[in-house]
């Protein structure tokens, strides 16, 4: 029950004074309820010009096919699948905050769940058009569907990892779709009973009727936590899944075991820098520190120091079990990631990757805000270069030299890449606008036990002793949204 | 007075409303809901609320989800149009194992979320019935079926020892209804 306090040892999830549960509902609702100002504004139209840019480029691909893209008989497959693969794995992110997080009673999950599952939504979406657009005959993409069709009931091959594939993105994204608006109810009956005339009706439409009496809560805590409980193995099966459409094949570079578990701690790593990238934007400019702290911050950098550690060893294993298995065509395929023509991209996916990641060990970089969100941008870019890697490199050199080839990318292949960043940034931005960034119902459960204030009191009451007491002000000092003058006088 | 449909004690604070809720059960006056912008842990127990069975339905949900994809993959692999794949068995089980796991989950989350939405009574354009607008915000609020509990000023008094900040007397069953 509310009535029971959080030890002062745990570092507060939400900091300021003041804050009550109207203020809650005020701070986060101040960007929807408000004129947008002149950050969103440059943002949105930035975007929303990248998202013309891909509605261009996707148009030209489908009606010229994919001969408009750099591919070759030789690598048939380039920037499509790694763009593909690069949306996914920053969509499992969000899944993790509000899935996984759940299962583990991380109460700091309350405060970035909500963008974090919008981010994913976002992000299956933009890898989704990837999958439709390298079909090259989009208009036919339904022959996935394991349909009865007019050959005779020929069915699709449900040995093939490509349809498996098309089972885990589709069930995913609409898992995922189901348990985010589910969580937002409570928030759009919100705004929905504080707004009025026109914008009242669409949210009450949105709302589903929502109230908040005491059975519509218990059951939407049992299915939060069973949805959390079915979305867990759900996220891990997708990359798995999308591994698979590599690992079952033959090709030197891709036919490895060590895929599946690689690839999933790759995309939580790419996810949460993704997330980062997003929110410390996002708590700057909507003014959301109480609510986003450094609490947050440094404990998403962990997470990514933590994931990235995975990442590098099994990019270690890949390089052992190729000198191990003796298998000189596994061999080649390694060595030539540094010593063949694309060992820029090599050194890009590995230096971003695992140095780079490394820094995340020393405290002063976690809780450097900079920093930190150059680091998360360093990460996304050398997660895309793990995946052109693994594709283009394993690709480029043939098994008869006469048909080695290169990948250059045209400008279409580069205009649905940087497109579909501009269409991830122009719903994320649409979604800042119309729906709460922030679980307000969830932030709200924190305010009496895990706040800053709450804290405060249990200091003045005098019950707690004073090593505990100065090893939690010690902590604060972290906080850029804490005042410390007012700990001196204690 | 007699045109009083409810009686809603507002509270600012969960444990104040909580203390309210047993101050009315004390003296035996039955409380028709309870609405609040956030869950209230242990609320259930208190109003003898029962456990809810929507558990039980997401594992047949998901069992439905299992059979379905398993049967129907036999049918279509090994039944209707048995193909030769790498002299592969046309049942080759462990490479439907990820379909059929991921139907399961299909099948739970749509068939959990659906029940939910059922029994909530939760559906695109419902109607909200909210008696106090201030509930999904910052108040927490105990609803109080005034013809069946006819001493209203005694409800007053309680609702207002147990730290009410504001008791409204609804003429109307709900607000919402513009």
């Amino acid at each position: 029950m509310s009535g029971h306090k959080e030890s002062i040892l745990r570092e507060p999830l939400i900091t300021g004074n003041d804050i009550t549960f109207a203020k809650i509902t005020d701070d986060i609702l101040s960007p929807v309820e408000n004129k947008p100002n002149k950050a969103w504004w440059i943002g949105f139209i930035v975007s929303a010009l990248g998202a013309c840019l891909w509605l261009f480029a996707v148009s030209y691909t489908f009606w010229n096919g994919i001969g408009s893209w750099g591919l070759n008989k030789t690598v048939g497959w380039a920037w499509d699948i790694t763009g593909f693969v690069w949306w996914v794995g920053i969509g499992h992110a969000g899944t993790l905050i509000s899935a996984v997080l759940l299962l583990f009673r991380q109460n700091w999950r309350n405060s970035i769940n909500r963008s974090a599952e919008a981010m994913t939504i976002f992000a299956v979406i933009c890898a989704a058009t990837y999958v439709v657009s390298h079909m090259g005959r989009p208009w036919l993409a339904y022959w996935v569907l394991p349909l009865p069709n007019q050959f005779g009931s020929l069915w699709v091959n449900f040995n093939s990892p490509l349809v498996w594939d098309m089972f885990a993105i589709s069930t995913y994204f609409s898992v995922s779709l189901l348990f985010w608006y589910t969580g937002l109810l409570p928030d759009i009956a919100t705004i929905r009973d504080r707004a009025v005339g026109f914008r009242r009706r669409i949210y009450s439409v949105l709302s589903f009727g929502w109230t908040g009496n005491v059975k519509t809560w218990q059951r939407f805590e049992a299915v939060s936590l069973i949805l959390a409980g079915i979305a867990t193995p759900l996220v891990l099966s997708v990359h798995t899944i999308v591994s698979m459409d590599f690992a079952t094949s033959v090709i030197p570079g891709w036919h490895t075991t060590i895929f599946p578990p690689y690839f999933v701690a790759g995309a939580i790593f790419s996810g949460f820098a993704m997330v980062q990238t997003l929110l410390l934007i996002t708590r700057k400019v909507l003014g959301l520190e109480n609510y986003i702290t450094m609490f947050h911050i440094e404990s998403m950098n962990k997470i990514i120091l933590v994931t990235g550690s995975i990442v590098g060893v099994a990019y270690l294993t890949e390089f052992f079990i190729a000198y191990y298995s003796q298998v000189e065509y596994e061999q080649y395929t390694f060595m030539t990631r540094f010593t063949g023509p694309y060992w820029w991209a090599a050194c890009m996916m590995y230096g971003c990757n695992i140095l780079m990641t490394q820094l995340m060990w020393f405290k002063k970089v976690r809780t450097n805000i900079p920093l930190s969100w150059v680091l998360s941008i360093i990460v996304n870019i050398g997660m895309w270069f793990e995946r052109f890697v693994i594709i283009v490199i394993s690709l480029h050199r043939d098994y008869l030299p006469s048909s080695w080839a290169m990948f250059y990318p045209t400008w279409v292949d580069v205009a649905v890449f940087v497109g579909s960043i501009g269409l991830f940034f122009t719903l994320f931005l649409l979604f800042l606008r119309v729906m709460p960034s922030i679980a307000m119902a969830e932030v709200k459960l924190l305010l009496k036990t895990a706040s800053e204030q709450s804290k405060m009191e249990q200091i003045k009451e005098g019950h707690v002793s004073k090593e505990y007491v100065a090893e939690y002000v010690d902590s604060l000092e972290k906080f850029d949204s804490v005042k410390q003058e007012q700990y001196a006088k204690l | 007075m007699g045109n009083i449909k409810y009686i809603l004690g507002s509270f600012g604070d969960p444990d104040e409303m909580m203390h309210g809720i047993e101050k009315l059960q004390e003296n035996n006056i039955k409380i028709h809901d309870v609405y609040t912008p956030m869950p209230i842990h242990g609320i259930e127990a208190k109003l003898g609320v029962k456990r809810s069975r929507l558990d039980i339905a997401a594992f047949f949900f998901g069992i439905t989800g299992t059979i379905t994809m398993l049967s129907f993959v036999y049918y279509a692999a090994a039944v209707d149009w048995p193909i030769n794949i790498g002299g592969k068995p046309h049942f080759a089980l462990p490479d439907f194992i990820p379909i059929t796991f991921e139907l399961t989950i299909l099948f739970c989350a749509f068939g959990l979320v659906g029940s939910y939405y059922a029994s909530s009574h939760m559906f695109p354009g419902r109607a909200p019935r909210v008696m106090d607008l201030r509930a999904t915000d910052d108040r927490f609020v105990i609803a109080i079926d005034a013809a069946q509990n006819p001493e209203h000023s005694k409800i007053d008094n309680l609702l207002k020892e147990a730290g009410a900040l504001e008791i409204k007397y609804n003429e109307r069953k709900y607000v919402s209804y513009e």
